[in-house]
């Protein structure tokens, strides 16, 4: 079999691997990643998730939590209108008190990208670190079938449109049937259509969608695939597979962060998206995130919660820490 | 003689249609009014009061959503189950309440009556409380009662079983889900009720008992922004009155104590209490 093809020569995967970057160096490498500890893996996770946080760390908790959302509608039924009110309330999470943060980000479709831009109006990030961004799924979401070419022109549609981060899926046929070489091409040729006429680039998001990568390793392997390609954000899932995000694959792939920052003090960002609805799921994971990469890594650029019913949790949680008395749904607006 | 080993009952509450300890682990003697120990129950706290608001709420939709008739239905079976079980009702009474084994008898009738009279009504009291509205105009004008969503209950504190049935089955009627805390002294009954609901149709999260401190639990539950409806027949020992403004906050339906045999007897006021009058217009057909 020749699979010794060379593949993309991405500055991360040249340096680490050498010059001569081919299919067979990039797969002995990520063949050569120890194995996972699926039980130690497991019940670290679960030991993070019994802290129990309280009084004022919860309410910065729940605050940083809100500051961490990507704020998320991927429905075949969206329509303008939609990503309008999902705007407005990624804008003022809650109108009783004002005193409530701004999500991180707002992620749509492609084809919304320019709703979302419109209706932020001055409170768009674009680029800078004040505002909100706006975050668009590409690359066939949610399968990732479709060829290259369609691909790409989907990506760069959504940034052409105004798009500050692009959540891209990566090909799990390919990776689960070993071919790394086109999974990495498929990350470094995104990555490039990610580039904006003034020379910069849209953030990139690989979603790995561990629910079908069935074992950690593959989990493992493919977030450092991901990293070495060029990607700026690891994303667990779309969110339309269950499982979705949980807390050991998450503490995982922040594993992964960490030895890459160990290895070449750059920093990786990781995003949990699916299936975490509560607050107290949520503080599990910024419980495992500063145990496991630092503080550091609870702010925006670095960690994100791709999450829709997640916000109106927090705010019924930030209801009971203001009034004293349990709040209800009817305190919060239907999404 | 046989060498069978007794196994005492752990009474837990009943919350979403399971039988789980309170989360604060903490349990109270149950004693007869002798003295005597019956049995360890479970003291639920704030947190198990507003689970038991979650899996009130989520079940509203389908018991409200359920055909009047087939509300009916499963009520109705409820009293079936009960009637089957009557001997460790009357039982479980004689010991927590220390009356005869007639009066207990006669405590179960009466719960079983009653039950099946409120079991009645399920598809007969939209009849009876809703109306056509004569209107000045080609339109259909219809009143219609609505169940009013979460009713939080202070159960009767005198009574094992009949005051416990009669608060819980008229907020049942019209498709409200229930939380209700049990009778501190004689909450065995309402326990194994519990257990009868779970086996009887009854949808998960509909009825949810908590037993415990009414003191403790009922200033969360008349505070709380997603119940909407507070009974507090059986609050009379409690500062009820500071109950009533903890509601008004939230804007509550709210009903006040009552004392003696005749608390909560069975009215259709007391259905009426948790429902609300939804009034539609529609046009006449113009053929």
């Amino acid at each position: 079999m020749t699979i010794d093809r060379a593949v993309s020569p991405a500055q991360r995967a040249l340096e680490l691997l050498g010059d001569d970057l081919t299919e067979s160096t990039l797969k002995r490498y990520l063949d050569g990643i120890p194995g996972v500890d699926a039980v130690g893996l497991e019940q670290r996770a679960a030991a993070l998730g019994t802290r129990s946080i309280k009084t004022s760390s919860k309410v910065w908790a729940l605050d940083r939590i809100i500051e961490l959302i990507d704020l998320t509608t991927l429905e075949g039924a969206d329509t303008p209108g939609k990503v309008r009110s999902l705007v407005a309330k990624a804008l003022t999470p809650d109108p009783a008190d004002l005193t409530t943060p701004r999500v991180a980000a707002v992620c749509v479709y492609g084809d919304m990208v320019p709703y979302a831009v419109e209706a932020l109006g001055s409170a768009h990030a674009a680029g800078t670190d004040e505002g909100i961004n706006v975050a668009a799924v590409a690359t066939a979401f949610p399968s990732g079938r479709a060829s290259l070419d369609v691909k790409l022109a989907d990506t760069a549609d959504a940034v052409a449109a105004g798009a500050d981060e692009i959540d891209m899926v990566i090909d799990r046929g390919a990776f689960l049937s070993g071919r790394y070489g086109l999974v990495f091409d498929q990350i470094v040729a995104v990555k490039e259509a990610c580039r904006r006429a003034d020379g910069s680039y849209a953030h990139l998001k690989v979603i790995l969608e561990t629910g079908e990568l069935n074992t950690y390793d593959n989990v493992r392997r493919a977030s450092w695939l991901s990293i070495l390609a060029g990607g700026d954000f690891i994303k667990t899932s779309t969110g339309k597979v269950a499982p979705a995000a949980t807390l050991p694959v998450t503490l995982l792939m922040l594993e992964v962060v960490r030895d890459w920052h160990r290895l070449t003090g750059e920093k990786i960002g990781v995003k949990p998206a699916g299936g975490i609805r509560s607050s107290k799921d949520a503080i599990k994971y910024l419980v495992t995130v500063a145990e496991t990469v630092g503080e550091e890594w609870l702010q925006p650029h670095l960690f994100r919660f791709g999450a829709s019913s997640l916000l109106n949790d927090v705010l019924l949680q930030r209801q009971k820490l203001s009034t004293g008395q349990y709040s209800g749904a009817d305190y919060v607006t239907i999404d | 003689m046989s060498n069978h080993i007794a196994v005492p009952k752990t009474y837990k509450l009943f919350v979403n249609g399971a039988f789980p300890r309170s989360e604060s682990g903490r349990v109270y003697e149950v004693l007869s009014p002798k003295g005597v120990f019956l049995a360890n129950a479970a003291k639920a706290s704030r947190k198990d009061a507003r689970d038991a608001v979650v899996a009130a709420r989520a079940a509203v939709s389908g018991w409200s959503g359920a055909t009047a008739y087939n509300r009916g239905q499963v009520l109705y079976r409820v009293a079936e189950v009960l009637e089957g079980r009557r001997a460790q009702f009357e039982d479980e009474i004689v010991q927590a309440e220390g009356v005869s084994a007639s009066a207990a008898r006669a405590q179960v009738d009466a719960a079983i009556d009653r039950w099946v009279w409120y079991a009645g009504w399920t598809d007969k009291y939209a009849q009876v409380a809703g109306n056509a509205n004569p209107v000045a105009g080609p339109y259909f004008n219809l009143s219609v009662p609505e169940p009013t969503g979460v009713v939080a209950i202070v159960a009767p504190q005198d009574s094992s079983l009949l005051g416990f049935v009669s608060a819980v089955a008229p907020a049942l009627v019209t498709g409200n889900a229930v939380v209700v805390i049990a009778s501190e002294q004689y909450p065995l009954s309402a326990i194994t009720l519990g257990e009868v609901l779970a086996t009887s149709d009854l949808p998960k999260g509909v009825v949810n008992v908590l037993t415990g401190s009414p003191a403790e639990m009922a200033p969360w539950l008349a505070g709380h922004a997603d119940v909407n409806a507070l009974d507090l027949v059986g609050a009379g020992a409690l500062d009820w009155i500071d109950l009533e403004i903890a509601a008004a906050e939230t804007l509550k339906r709210v009903l006040p104590p009552e004392e003696g045999p005749d608390a909560a007897s069975p009215t259709l006021s007391r259905i009426a209490a948790f429902t609300e009058t939804k009034t539609v217009w529609h046009t006449k057909a113009l053929l």
